[in-house]
């Protein structure tokens, strides 16, 4: 069994910040890491590589500096990655064109797995456009996966109920944070990934990709709270006081 | 043309009321699909000019066939705006969509606008720190507008166009082979006015009582952070405030042994007055909040219950 596991470099939303002067967002330096769900479909894929053998292939669209953190996919058990260089302005779109491209070009595989969405921008566009580029079966928010010799069954949580589809392969499935708990490498493991290849592509060798959207602005978005914060004093004291502030800003109607 | 889809009802209003004045902005008809069965005349008198019926080749929504319907009745006509309900099957059907028409796509968009003839869309970015401004720099332009988003406007008496049609799409070979209803609580807490919350600060599944003596006092609906719903599954999901769960807008949220993550954040972070109650002080909810008390919530919360039935005298 292949299988291609798309993953992104995000930077650390828990640790953005807002210019308080220019309400911009602040980028620059924050620490990145694999988008959380990515990882989550890393796990799946160890899965069925243990139950069938095979391999795992990571497939990567960002700045050269992601190589860092694909060795943490390739330590858990990832075989080879593949690292497509890009300057980070690509929309939905051309990182799509991108990534459907880039597998074509990988050939054989089974399955696609990818995170329902990445945590920077939450879109959840890339496995059901990839999907569709492909023109193959795709199995959206799968809370379960269940590999077979031919096909495989997973479930789609919708929230109000769950929708279990099968396919054959290939199929792409996306996944949500719940479905696993992603393992972390031992030494050992983190030690040996050194040896494991990232292949470095160069963009322009998958051809000329226009964006069809492009980002004019962002904006931070700051919150005005009163902040009145009791940390002292016996508990029914504090307890009374807040009461009392939630009586006045007459919110209980 | 404007094109309107959504596997919803409710939701395909809320899209037709914003549907209906960008192509009067436009100056082009604003048309609707329904797959299956659905309000076609509901559909008109909320502003649909034209609305396509298709013979739904399956029982229920499934995003290769339905985006196959969506890509050959769009390809027939120039559309330059297309508005997709923005649930989840929405979202994957808009996805897959762009990919067949070589389209831009901005899903879970919170607010959309003209700039000249392109499509200003709107999102939250970066765990909610954030908006990013998309302009469509192509069409057609294809959006996701979520439930609750824009309010339906009045129906009224008009004149529009039902066409019948069958689509043959391709067969693909992936199969629903069971749908599982959730068994709904008749929860709502997105209408909640009053929301009373909590987290993984509760040692045990028993201690929700504790919580739910508090909401009663304040006639309250009772929410939770994602840990509670869906790692622990102490309440069900209709409970859930987060980026992935529900968003919520009351007059008061109070979060009890709610860290405050960043997602969890995303979802309450439109609320009037929030009231936080952590053990921990450095806990990033009690930014968010505009009281709180630092300590342990088995004692507060019962102070909390004792003290709101005293001086609300229920």
């Amino acid at each position: 069994m292949h299988v291609i596991v798309c993953a992104k470099q995000v930077v650390d939303v828990s640790e953005v910040k807002i210019d308080a002067s220019t309400k911009k967002p602040m980028l620059e330096g924050v620490a990145k890491k694999i988008s959380d769900i990515d990882k989550n479909a890393m796990e799946e894929a160890l899965k069925i590589k243990e139950k069938f053998g095979g391999k795992i292939t990571i497939l990567t669209l960002g700045s050269p500096e992601a190589k860092e953190n694909i060795k943490e996919l390739l330590a858990v058990g990832g075989d080879e990655a593949i690292l497509i260089k890009a300057d980070g302005n690509e929309d939905y779109y051309a990182s799509s064109q991108i990534l459907a491209k880039a597998i074509e070009k990988i050939g054989d595989y089974d399955i696609i797995l990818c995170g329902e969405a990445s945590i920077d921008q939450f879109s959840g566009q890339m496995g059901p456009r990839i999907a569709g580029l492909l023109g193959i079966p795709q199995i959206t928010y799968a809370q379960k996966i269940v590999a077979e010799e031919k096909e495989v069954m997973a479930e789609k949580n919708l929230g109000d109920s769950i929708v279990t589809i099968r396919s054959p392969y290939p199929v792409l499935i996306t996944v949500t944070k719940e479905i696993n708990e992603p393992r972390l490498p031992s030494l050992m493991q983190i030690l040996a990934s050194s040896n494991k290849p990232i292949h470095e592509w160069d963009v322009s060798s998958l051809g000329k990709i226009e964006a069809k959207v492009e980002v004019i602005e962002t904006k931070g978005l700051t919150f005005e709270r009163k902040n009145v914060i009791y940390d002292e004093g016996e508990m029914e004291e504090r307890v009374k006081k807040v009461v009392e502030n939630v009586i006045k800003e007459g919110v209980l109607g | 043309m404007v094109l309107v889809y959504a596997d919803d009802e409710q939701l395909t209003y809320e899209l037709l009321g914003k549907g209906r004045e960008i192509a009067d902005e436009l100056n082009v008809p604003l048309k609707a699909v329904i797959i299956g069965e659905g309000k076609e005349k509901e559909y008109i008198e909320h502003g649909a000019d034209k609305v396509f019926v298709v013979e739904s080749p399956l029982q229920h929504f499934k995003a290769e066939e339905y985006s196959d319907i969506l890509a050959n009745i769009i390809r027939e006509m120039e559309a330059k705006v297309i508005l997709i309900g923005g649930n989840k099957n929405g979202r994957e059907l808009a996805s897959r969509l762009a990919a067949q028409l070589n389209a831009g796509c901005v899903t879970d968009c919170i607010n959309i606008s003209l700039d000249g003839s392109n499509i200003l869309a709107e999102k939250v970015v970066y765990g909610g720190n954030a908006i990013a401004i998309h302009r469509f720099l192509s069409e057609p332009s294809i959006v996701t507008i979520p439930p609750k988003t824009y309010d339906v406007p009045p129906s009224e008496k008009r004149d529009g166009e039902v066409i019948r049609k069958k689509i043959d799409t391709k067969e693909y070979p992936s199969k629903i082979v069971n749908i599982e209803k959730k068994e709904a609580e008749n929860v709502n807490v997105e209408a909640a006015e009053i929301i009373v919350s909590c987290g993984r600060g509760l040692k045990k599944k028993e201690d929700i009582q504790k919580i739910e003596e508090l909401a009663k006092v304040l006639k309250a609906t009772i929410g939770c952070s994602r840990p509670i719903a869906a790692d622990l599954k102490w309440l069900s999901e209709d409970h859930w405030i987060g980026l992935s769960g529900h968003k919520v807008k009351p007059r008061l949220y109070i979060a009890l042994g709610i860290s405050g993550q960043i997602q969890h954040i995303a979802g309450m972070r439109d609320s009037d007055i929030v009231v936080a109650v952590n053990k921990d002080a450095d806990a990033p909810i009690f930014k968010m909040a505009d009281y709180g008390i630092v300590g342990d919530i088995y004692e507060a919360v019962p102070l909390l219950t004792k003290e709101f039935k005293e001086k609300l005298g229920s």
